[in-house]
């Protein structure tokens, strides 16, 4: 309902030569520290969001094997559970801190990641945070929090630009577009997002209109009926996986197929959506945060998933999930200790070029932000997802415009 | 104010007084006591406390049942934050303009409600009504930043800033420590005030007071202010202590029902009630969490399980709450019942 | 926006609001008559629902065929909790009653998130998609199934009250609880017998219910709300009453999304239940308690 994403970022440069001069004076002790760093992962795992954050978790589940192929230290994961709920996350931040966690890791939900970022600063503790929208918690001049993610101002710009590539791409874009978004944290912050920055990315398109809808919503023929009303070429949509499959079905029932359908968000692209509706599940087009698929990493993350989840398709939630996880072990390998201002310091000097998403790697500003991070546009095609946009990333050609529902078997 | 000290201790058997003074010398001395942790989930079991206590003014006392709580609470997390982001105006001030606003909006429920005849199970749905109406509301509002939340300005300090509530965790558990015990000599004053005996003649049977000549409207309606300006501080304690505020779980029906538990479990219409229930089922909570941890088994929402069967035995065997049968084996029942 | 689209919303607005009628009559029933406030009305009509959609995974059976079986089960269910669980609470305070039901509903809902997983599950029958064509109206073919099972279980059970001898001895214990006991009815067996009505009906509701929207098991709650909503606008303890009180809830939701932001259209629901509340608390077609 109001899980949002959000990014930090530090600087990198500086910090290279730093770290290693850091290492190399650092005592004989603090490197003979061994062992594994005790990672702690918050995620929603009971609760309305049990889902993703149970998503999450594959991408925990699939990292060890990678991590020691890449010649990292071992990670000793303490799972704790949010419980989608605010107080929760902070009570067992502070609890996993006090059972021994040297790094947090979570927690998907803006709200919930805000409260543990708090009390990260408090206690001196990194925290290193896999996703999560909200700008502001990157915007309170911490020392210890990071994000690898992007903020929601971000995933808005790169939606947009994302999208100008794929039309490109095509060589067509639609005249018109219906706005229809979730109206939760998320939502909200990217209808803001949308428009600030519309104008000034002059999109090829206007909107007709904006329908903003519940997100617990579990009928949504009205938007819908409402949307078709405006005769608008495409939808433009921000919302989740329950929506996703509501639209669609709605779609279909009501006879009315778009040239195309451009989703700034999770829920089109999910395992769920694919599953549930099959034939019915491609076409859509998905602007979000993703990872590379001719970069090294991503294909051995594949494999990896392909052999312990059979049929689930990689996504963001595994991909920086996983992320955080390497910055947690790559820190950990830098700094030599488990120390917590050490592995801070460490955070800080991040600077992986062989990552996953997509982009020139994982670096944090000065404000902990990973402010580098490109989006990506994905498509769904015969129950897989194509990369299709930037240029670089691509595996594939995007599909222009959609087929008609009544037409798929 | 010897009077009001007399009315305070009066009928407070020495057990009592030595028990209730042992577990405030135990709260006080937590954060030297207790690890981080603990100290958490202590601010969260005292919060729980205290909202249990401004909840039960109204229905421990008067007889209202009220499933809406969360808008009080709702109200005071978000006036307070929006002078504070806005305007740069501290907490205590915020206070003094959301009590009033928590006081109104409890006033015209009550004065709804009551005018038109709607009691028992129809008020607590008009309650949630009120509270998802607010929640959808302030959904929408832009002037709060609606859905995307609204966040306030962490500072880092050395020190502890009382005045703009900007501290440690241990500053925010003294003060809602301070909140609580606040709350339970108000409860405990007001009770043994006229107001008191009017709402407990109300609660028992309010045909029976109005022919006896109590104005039960004006005394409902003094519970139903009384407990909303109570409990709207708890907003602002919450505003500034988590720093984040989203409508859809500050007016969330969740919240409402929370707020409830501890009371129902402890004990309605006690004094002790809320506080011991806040104990009881936070600790539960917690405790459950770290035995499963400390098994090995991580299987979610297996803990809410736990819990969900111990509140059902609690409330099939102990139908007053825990508080009057345990009261009674300490030898120190509270006379008013 | 021209005719088309507001005839296409009012009758989506219909039949949805009759989907929401069956589901509360079940309410409407136990609340009526027992007098329980069962605040775990929804999680009861998720039960159902992942009955059907189990039974639709693993044996392909249409919801439309298991309507009756799985309300059968709820029946049994309903029967069981009433006579072990909540009889005892019908005479105790409402937050007991609450409370109790409020530790069934958790209970519950995190069974169901630990047996079922979190993502949702659909019954995806070969009509799923199917819609009508009524000159400028599309209807949707699973709603209308669903819009006329509701008719039809509505007016079986309007008849089982009315004209059926344990329909009247119920109503009478809803009428008058000491006269039932003085008249010689067995009013414990009643009362678990209409709570395991008014769980028949959940059942009966939660299958149809898979046609339309996937089932999570958070999805109670919502559901709970909504429920007493249209009950208390309908009108206690009157089943054309539950049907009536959903379909105004129905259609009210269905245009002010139309007209207004469909993100706010839950207020007009609550805005209705607090006129209903205020003005004709025995709803549309109850009768005026004493």
């Amino acid at each position: 309902m109001n899980s949002t994403y959000m990014l930090p970022n530090r600087r990198h440069l500086l910090a290279g030569a730093a770290a290693t001069a850091a290492t190399v004076a650092a005592p004989a002790i603090l490197r003979a520290q061994g062992g594994s760093l005790k990672v702690g992962m918050l995620l929603p795992r009971s609760g309305f969001e049990a889902g993703i954050g149970q998503d999450c978790q594959r991408g925990v589940d699939i990292a060890p094997g990678i991590l020691k192929s890449l010649g990292l230290p071992e990670l000793t994961i303490m799972n704790g559970d949010t419980e989608s709920n605010v107080d929760t996350a902070r009570e067992h931040a502070e609890k996993l801190i006090s059972d021994g966690a040297q790094l947090l890791v979570g927690a998907f939900d803006s709200g919930q990641t805000t409260a543990i970022a708090q009390v990260s600063e408090q206690k001196g503790i990194p925290l290193v945070i896999n996703i999560a929208g909200a700008p502001d918690i990157t915007e309170q001049g911490y020392k210890f929090v990071y994000r690898n993610f992007p903020t929601a101002p971000m995933l808005t710009r790169d939606g947009f630009l994302a999208q100008k590539a794929v039309f490109d791409i095509v060589g067509k874009a639609p005249k018109t577009v219906v706005f229809m978004r979730v109206n939760d944290t998320f939502g909200t912050a990217m209808s803001k997002g949308v428009a600030a920055l519309m104008p000034k990315l002059s999109m090829p398109y206007t909107i007709a209109d904006e329908i903003s809808y519940d997100p617990a919503a579990r009928d949504l023929s009205v938007e819908v009926t409402k949307a078709k009303a405006t005769n608008a070429d495409a939808i433009f949509v921000v919302g989740r996986l329950n929506d996703a499959m509501l639209i669609t079905r709605e779609l279909v029932k009501q006879r009315w197929t778009p040239q195309a359908i451009l989703s700034v968000g999770p829920g089109w692209y999910e395992d769920q959506y694919i599953k549930t509706l099959g034939k019915l599940s491609d076409g859509p087009m998905s602007f979000v945060p993703w990872y590379d698929p001719n970069k090294k990493l991503s294909k051995a993350l594949e494999s990896a998933l392909a052999a312990k989840y059979p049929g689930i398709n990689l996504n963001t939630n595994h991909v920086y999930t996983f992320e955080a996880l390497l910055v947690a072990a790559d820190a950990y390998k830098r700094a030599g200790s488990a120390d917590p201002k050490a592995l801070a310091d460490a955070v800080r000097t991040t600077n992986i070029t062989d990552n996953a998403s997509i982009g020139p790697g994982i670096s944090f500003n000065a404000k902990g932000q990973n402010d580098k991070i490109i989006g990506g546009a994905i498509q769904n095609r015969g129950g897989k997802l194509i990369t299709i946009a930037p240029k670089e990333a691509a595996n594939g050609q995007p599909e222009w415009p959609m087929k008609p529902y009544q037409d798929r078997t | 104010m010897d009077a009001m000290i007399a009315r305070l201790t009066d009928g407070l058997s020495r057990r009592a007084f030595v028990l209730l003074a042992g577990l405030l010398a135990v709260l006080l001395a937590a954060p030297w006591i207790a690890n981080d942790y603990l100290l958490t989930v202590l601010i969260v079991i005292l919060y729980l406390a205290y909202t249990g206590q401004a909840w039960n003014i109204m229905m421990g006392f008067a007889g209202q049942l009220s499933l809406g709580h969360a808008i009080y609470a709702g109200l005071g997390a978000y006036i307070p934050a929006v002078l504070f982001t806005r305007l740069g105006i501290g907490p205590w001030v915020g206070l003094l303009a959301a009590v009033p606003v928590a006081a109104a909006c409890g006033a015209i429920i009550g004065f709804l409600a009551f005018r038109f005849g709607v009691a028992g199970v129809y008020f607590a749905i008009l309650t949630i009504a009120f509270a998802e109406f607010a929640r959808i509301g302030f959904d929408h509002l832009t002037f709060v930043n609606a859905s995307a939340g609204l966040f306030l300005p962490v500072a880092q300090l050395a020190h502890n800033d009382l005045w703009r509530l900007r501290g440690s965790p241990t500053m925010f558990y003294y003060v809602i420590l301070a909140a609580t015990v606040f709350a339970l000599i108000l409860s405990r004053l007001l009770l043994r005030s006229r107001v008191g005996y009017f709402w407990l003649a109300i609660r028992e049977d309010e045909q029976a007071a109005r022919a006896a000549g109590i104005d039960t409207f004006r005394y409902k309606m003094y519970a139903v202010m009384i407990s909303a300006a109570v409990t709207s501080f708890a907003g602002v304690f919450y505003a500034f202590f988590y720093n984040n505020l989203f409508p859809e779980q500050v007016f969330n029906i969740s919240r409402s029902i929370e707020m409830i538990l501890g009371p129902i479990i402890g004990g309605i219409g006690t004094l002790f009630g809320p506080i011991l229930g806040a104990f009881v089922l936070t600790g539960l909570a917690e405790s459950v969490t770290s035995a499963m941890a400390a098994f090995g088994l991580d299987l979610p929402g297996a803990k809410q399980i736990f819990y969900g069967v111990c509140l059902l035995l609690v409330v099939v065997a102990l139908p007053e709450g825990i508080w009057p049968s345990l009261a009674r084996r300490l030898g120190i029942g509270e006379r008013e019942r | 926006m021209g005719l088309g689209v507001y005839l296409n919303v009012a009758v989506a607005g219909l039949l949805t609001g009759l989907v929401y009628g069956l589901m509360a009559l079940g309410l409407s029933v136990i609340f009526g008559v027992v007098r329980v406030v069962n605040f775990a009305h929804g999680e009861m009509m998720s039960i159902a629902m992942y009955i059907a959609v189990v039974l639709f995974s693993s044996f392909h059976l249409d919801p439309l065929v298991m309507l009756v079986p799985i309300a059968a089960v709820m029946f049994v269910f309903g029967y069981t909790l009433q006579a072990g669980l909540i009889n005892p609470f019908i005479t105790r305070p409402e937050h007991s009653q609450f409370l109790l039901v409020v530790a069934l509903a958790i209970i519950i809902v995190n069974a169901l998130l630990i047996i079922f997983g979190p993502d949702a599950r659909t019954v995806q029958t070969s009509y799923a998609y199917d819609s009508f064509e009524l000159g400028a109206v599309i209807v949707d073919a699973s709603k209308a199934y669903a819009a006329a099972a509701a008719i039809v279980v509505t007016t079986a059970l309007f008849a089982f009250f009315r004209f059926t001898l344990i329909g009247k001895a119920i109503r009478a214990c809803a009428d008058n609880y000491t006269g039932a006991l003085v008249v010689g009815l067995n009013v414990n067996h009643l009362y678990a017998l209409t709570f395991a009505l008014g769980a028949a009906c959940v059942g009966a509701a939660g299958t149809m219910m898979t046609l339309i929207t996937d089932v999570t098991p958070a999805l109670g709650p919502g559901y709970t709300l909504l429920a007493f909503v249209i009950v208390i606008t309908g009108g206690l303890g009157s089943m054309p009453g539950a049907l009536i009180g959903g379909v105004l809830i129905g259609l009210t939701e269905a245009l002010a999304g139309l007209l207004f932001t469909p993100s706010a259209k839950s207020m007009f629901a609550f805005g209705i239940l607090v006129l209903v509340l205020l003005f004709r608390p025995q709803g549309i077609l109850g009768r005026r308690l004493v």
